[in-house]
């Protein structure tokens, strides 16, 4: 599975891609290579993490066409979109992410992050509600194992709220796949 | 001997190359840092000067890296383990100094993160382009050992071999990564100290009259050292010396420091060599890499298996000294090696050396900035088992 996680310098996106390979590795038994790419800019610049999970060890650790596309800037949407794959899934910030042609080969699915770290008290933890939304979305990875990973990835003072702010993604998706099976189960009675 | 557990961050981890190889030289007894931070070596010195405190280790950041090469052979004569980091342009800067750590046959590890050149070049992208810089890069004549990790798992193991290696033969070993393999994340396992196994140094205790800093006694065993502060008086200098280490400019002297030099690698390079192969004995074609082009190199031999193509590989995990003899070996029973490389042509020129006419070399080159795209392998091992 080649995903990538893209949005702007200090947003955490090499974070959120970090937690997910050390969770598919470390504690989901899985091979998990993780690369990285950033402008010399410290914040701000565009910035991209990629990881390729797999069953067996991984050879070529680059992405070029990623089946998972998670965007957390409006840049990040624009230079990656065209690379997902066809039947691919796309993630995004609701907020700070608008398409303006949207894929309609790719299944979408947005989530507020960002406003949803602020409630939190800080949208530093914007990436971690990603990647709970991620886990939920994807099921790359399990969620206890997203857990086991926080601790280590985050200052041990922070890990509480970091795996709050996880679950309240995780829920978010899980509450917004059911709506879409919700959905999709109602379609065919439409039809008749 | 075992290691020291102070030094062993036993456990499961998900960290870069550039870390894992800081974490390799802690496990190893390093305890003297000198360098001077360049991408995309940085994080190796940045993960040494967190952990260095907590395990007793000196961090010193240099004015520059002429400066880091020296400090880490004056620290090694000291008594210390030692260790300098960089990338290209920082390597060219360490070469002359490289050639007085291989006259003073000091112990110690350089590491060398790979990118792009020449000169600047690519500061944040892979290279592989130093291979013959780290075998030529000194002026004079000598002899180096040099090691190429795929994975971040091997820059932790390799780093370990790396100070084994150079206590063992008292010779400076060059580490020579990739950005690819520093800046790839992956699990990397630390086992306990006592499943790993550390060269310690050999000290010299015997009578201050009758010691000797050096033993040209062509390819077996180098001398013991002795450290300041133990009460032996002893000389050493890049000039051309005797024994004893004092300066005799001559060409009798001359003979005998450089063989020493040379023989000490080449006679024992089957002892130092450290080689993956799989399938060869009855391959077509052979496919010879290292560092992370080794990996990359894998998609396409496993393409062109299923393809029917009986190809083998042979990784080169030691670069330096070179497996001339095995190479030679495996040329009189295939067509032809393909050599793909980050590099417009380095290590292919010693297979095609070594090879001596017997089977065709085959080079994918890479200018550098990325990996090879495995059908450009693919296409090479097709074209040699044709």
């Amino acid at each position: 599975m080649d995903i990538r996680f893209s949005g702007f310098g200090g947003q955490g996106i090499i974070k959120s891609g970090t937690l997910i390979g050390k969770a598919a590795s470390l504690y989901d038994n899985k091979y998990a290579t993780l690369t990285q790419s950033f402008g010399p800019e410290a914040r701000g610049g565009a910035c991209s993490a990629q990881v390729v999970i797999d069953e067996s060890p991984v050879l070529y650790p680059y992405i070029v066409a990623p089946e998972i596309l998670v965007t957390m800037s409006q840049e990040a949407y624009e230079k990656f979109i065209a690379d997902l794959v066809p039947g691919g899934i796309l993630l995004t910030d609701k907020d700070l992410v608008k398409p303006e042609k949207i894929r309609r080969d790719v299944k979408m699915y947005s989530i507020p992050a960002t406003r949803i770290a602020e409630e939190m008290g800080n949208r530093i933890f914007a990436n971690v509600v990603m990647v709970g939304f991620f886990t939920a979305i994807t099921g790359t990875v399990s969620p206890e194992a997203v857990k086991k990973a926080l601790p280590g990835s985050v200052p041990d003072r922070f890990v509480d709220i970091n795996v709050k702010a996880f679950e309240k993604g995780y829920h978010y998706g899980l509450d917004l796949l059911g709506e879409t099976i919700a959905a999709a189960d109602s379609e065919p009675a439409k039809v008749t | 001997m075992e290691a020291d557990p102070i030094g062993v961050a036993t456990g499961n981890h998900y960290i870069d190359g550039d870390h894992a190889c800081a974490e390799g030289a802690i496990a190893a007894g390093c305890r003297f840092f000198a360098g001077y931070p360049i991408t995309p070596s940085t994080e190796v010195a940045e993960r040494i000067a967190e952990r260095f405190p907590k395990v007793g280790g000196l961090f010193i950041q240099m004015e520059d890296e002429l400066a880091s090469m020296a400090a880490i052979i004056g620290a090694a004569w000291s008594g210390s383990k030692a260790m300098t980091v960089t990338s290209g342009p920082g390597f060219s800067l360490m070469m002359e100094n490289l050639g007085l750590a291989t006259m003073l046959e000091t112990p110690c590890v350089l590491v060398n993160v790979q990118r792009g050149g020449p000169s600047t070049g690519l500061p944040t992208l892979t290279g592989q382009a130093d291979m013959m810089q780290a075998r030529w890069g000194s002026h004079g004549d000598y002899e180096i050992i040099a090691l190429s990790p795929n994975s971040p798992q091997e820059c932790f193991d390799l780093t370990v071999t790396a100070f084994n290696l150079a206590e063992t033969w008292r010779v400076p070993v060059l580490f020579m990564m990739d950005e690819c393999v520093g800046h790839m994340t992956e699990k990397v396992v630390i086992p306990e100290a006592k499943r790993l196994h550390v060269v310690p140094r050999k000290y010299y205790r015997g009578k201050k009259e009758s010691y000797r800093p050096f033993s040209f006694n062509g390819s077996a065993k180098t001398a013991p050292m002795v450290k300041t502060g133990d009460g032996y008086f002893i000389h050493v200098t890049g000039l051309t010396h005797d024994e004893r280490g004092y300066p005799v400019i001559n060409a009798e002297t001359q003979d005998k420091n450089v063989r020493h030099l040379v023989n000490k690698i080449r006679d024992n390079e089957e002892k130092i060599r450290l080689l993956e192969e799989d399938g060869v004995a009855d391959a077509d074609v052979i496919v010879i890499a290292y560092g992370i082009s080794s990996r990359v190199a894998l998609k396409a031999v496993n393409d062109a298996r299923n393809k029917g193509i009986k190809v083998g590989t042979l990784r080169l995990i030691t670069v330096w000294p070179f497996p001339e003899k095995r190479i030679r070996e495996l040329a009189a029973t295939t067509k032809a090696f393909v050599v793909p490389e980050i590099n417009m042509g380095q290590i292919a020129l010693e297979v095609e050396r070594a090879s001596r006419g017997r089977a065709k070399t085959l080079l994918v080159p890479h200018a550098g900035g990325w990996v090879h795209n495995p059908n450009d392998i693919l296409k090479a091992i097709e074209e040699g088992a044709a």
